[in-house]
């Protein structure tokens, strides 16, 4: 989208817009979601075992992960669902819902 | 099994014919649930795809919900994808249905028409897709099996054209035209699958270079946008329709329109009409003639888009014109082809006088002799010159 001087958005008419609901990738990563949650999960390093548990159930993709470890949870879009601490192996506890 | 390698005269069924059709279209991917009367359709194309005839991903889903919901997974992914549904199959399928033209994507169906419950029935008629009337998929209607053949053929190609990218369906009549054996053409293999061309997508999901988001929320800042392409692409799809039924003439000699002239340049009165009923109306048409009565017939090929100008045109110089439905609307007023056709004179500018005739709800019969009299009815309003006293009229009905 442009925007000239008076910062007024110009949207495309129907004729210029890509055909079929289609819009560039990855844009879930700029709708910032977290404000839905009303618990959020609380990651513990010390305690982490690296299983990837967390990451791989989070239905959305709010485990952060570096260097292919875990290393955080994205608030910005974590909805506060519990999957990733209920998921969390007890031996290890690292993920805990906190209100 | 049929291994096609020449032009032949073969006997099959309206569902035979489609499943050969389909062999021949090779889709990457077909997810269907069975249900009478279109089950066999994806039945013996399940036989193709286990014998290895076809390099399709058979997906046996376990809902038409679901049918059309892999299809359009699988079609934004990039394959060529089809299904085969009936009556509440194809009610299930309604949000779907949606969706897939909404996205754009060619997904092409079989319908094998069948009423709707309730009351509970499983013979034919239009009710099931004439609801689907303005879903944003291309309807195209046949008269019977060579039709339905010929018609699922262009529909791949009409669907998949980069002008169009809409979904078509391609409807027969329950029972009377989907278990009816008929001496059919089946075009060679290669020639037909030479005709239909590869699917190449423009974009598709699973060009991972390429990345992009489908179907996303589209509220009132562009929703209205992309409806309104959809209604410029369904605009589109007529000279489409137009293009690939004159290269499938040049090919194979059989001619299509959007609909069929039955003795319709000298006709005084005439019916309008979709599916097998009209191969009935065909012969009191010839019947009349050797009375001396300029009868003719409009058969309805393709009704969405519909091909309103050129209808007006077709019928125009009659002097009354009788309009019949397989299908009712319980609105207080009209059926479908009735009311879009009667809007389509109005804005025209044109007045014939025309009588809407409900018929075959449920399966029940159509013969020569309630067609007869049909004729004779608008006959005597095209002689009356006065309007007709009764609009709406229901066909072998019991009062």
């Amino acid at each position: 989208m442009t925007k000239p001087d008076n910062g007024q958005e110009i949207k495309p008419g129907w004729k210029t817009l890509p055909e079929g609901d289609v819009l560039e990738a990855g844009t879930a990563a700029e709708f910032k979601t977290g404000s839905w949650r009303l618990e959020k999960p609380v990651w513990d390093e010390e305690k982490c075992i690296q299983c990837m548990f967390c990451w791989i159930n989070c239905p959305d993709a709010a485990i952060i992960l570096k260097d292919g470890k875990v290393s955080g949870v994205n608030y910005d879009h974590c909805k506060g669902c519990g999957i990733c601490a209920k998921e969390c192996p007890p031996k290890a506890s690292a993920l805990k819902m906190e209100k | 099994m049929t291994t096609a390698t020449q032009k032949t005269l073969v006997a099959k069924t309206g569902n035979e014919a489609m499943s050969e059709a389909m062999r021949q279209i090779n889709p990457d991917v077909v997810a269907a649930y069975p249900i009478t009367p279109s089950t066999e359709i994806v039945q013996i194309f399940s036989q193709f795809a286990a014998d290895g005839l076809v390099k399709t991903e058979f997906v046996p889903v376990e809902s038409e919900h679901s049918a059309m919901s892999a299809c359009i997974g699988a079609s934004a992914a990039g394959a060529r994808a089809m299904t085969a549904t009936s009556s509440q199959g194809f009610a299930l399928m309604w949000e779907m249905l949606y969706v897939a033209a909404g996205l754009r994507l060619p997904i092409v169906m079989s319908v094998v028409n069948r009423a709707l419950s309730a009351p509970l029935n499983i013979h034919g008629d239009h009710s099931d897709t004439m609801g689907a009337r303005d879903a944003g998929w291309i309807q195209i209607y046949s008269e019977n099996s060579q039709e339905a053949y010929d018609n699922l053929i262009q529909a791949v190609r009409i669907a998949e054209d980069d002008r169009v990218k809409l979904p078509a369906m391609v409807m027969t009549d329950g029972f009377i035209i989907s278990h009816c054996m008929e001496a059919i053409e089946l075009l060679p293999d290669a020639e037909a699958r030479k005709f239909i061309g590869e699917y190449r997508p423009e974009r598709y999901l699973l060009d991972v270079k390429n990345p992009y988001t489908l179907g996303a929320v589209d509220l009132q800042d562009y929703y209205f946008e992309h409806r309104r392409q959809l209604a410029a692409a369904m605009e589109r799809a007529a000279l489409v329709i137009t293009e690939v039924a004159a290269d499938f003439k040049n090919n194979f000699g059989r001619e299509y329109g959007f609909f069929e002239s039955y003795k319709m340049s000298d006709a005084e009165i005439a019916i309008v009409a979709i599916g097998s009923a009209c191969g009935t109306a065909k012969t009191v048409v010839d019947d009349l003639r050797t009375r001396g009565i300029k009868a003719g017939l409009l058969k309805i090929r393709v009704y969405r888009p519909f091909p309103w100008k050129e209808i007006v045109s077709a019928i125009k110089h009659l002097k009354a014109v009788a309009i019949l439905d397989r299908a009712d609307s319980a609105n207080a007023f009209g059926p479908p082809l009735f009311s879009d056709i009667t809007s389509a004179l109005y804005l025209s500018g044109v007045r014939v006088p025309a009588v809407s005739y409900v018929y075959g709800l449920g399966g029940r019969d159509i013969t020569p002799e309630h067609i007869e009299d049909v004729y004779e009815e608008i006959s005597a309003v095209s002689k009356s010159g006065a309007a007709p006293a009764k609009l709406f009229n229901y066909v072998n009905l019991r009062e």
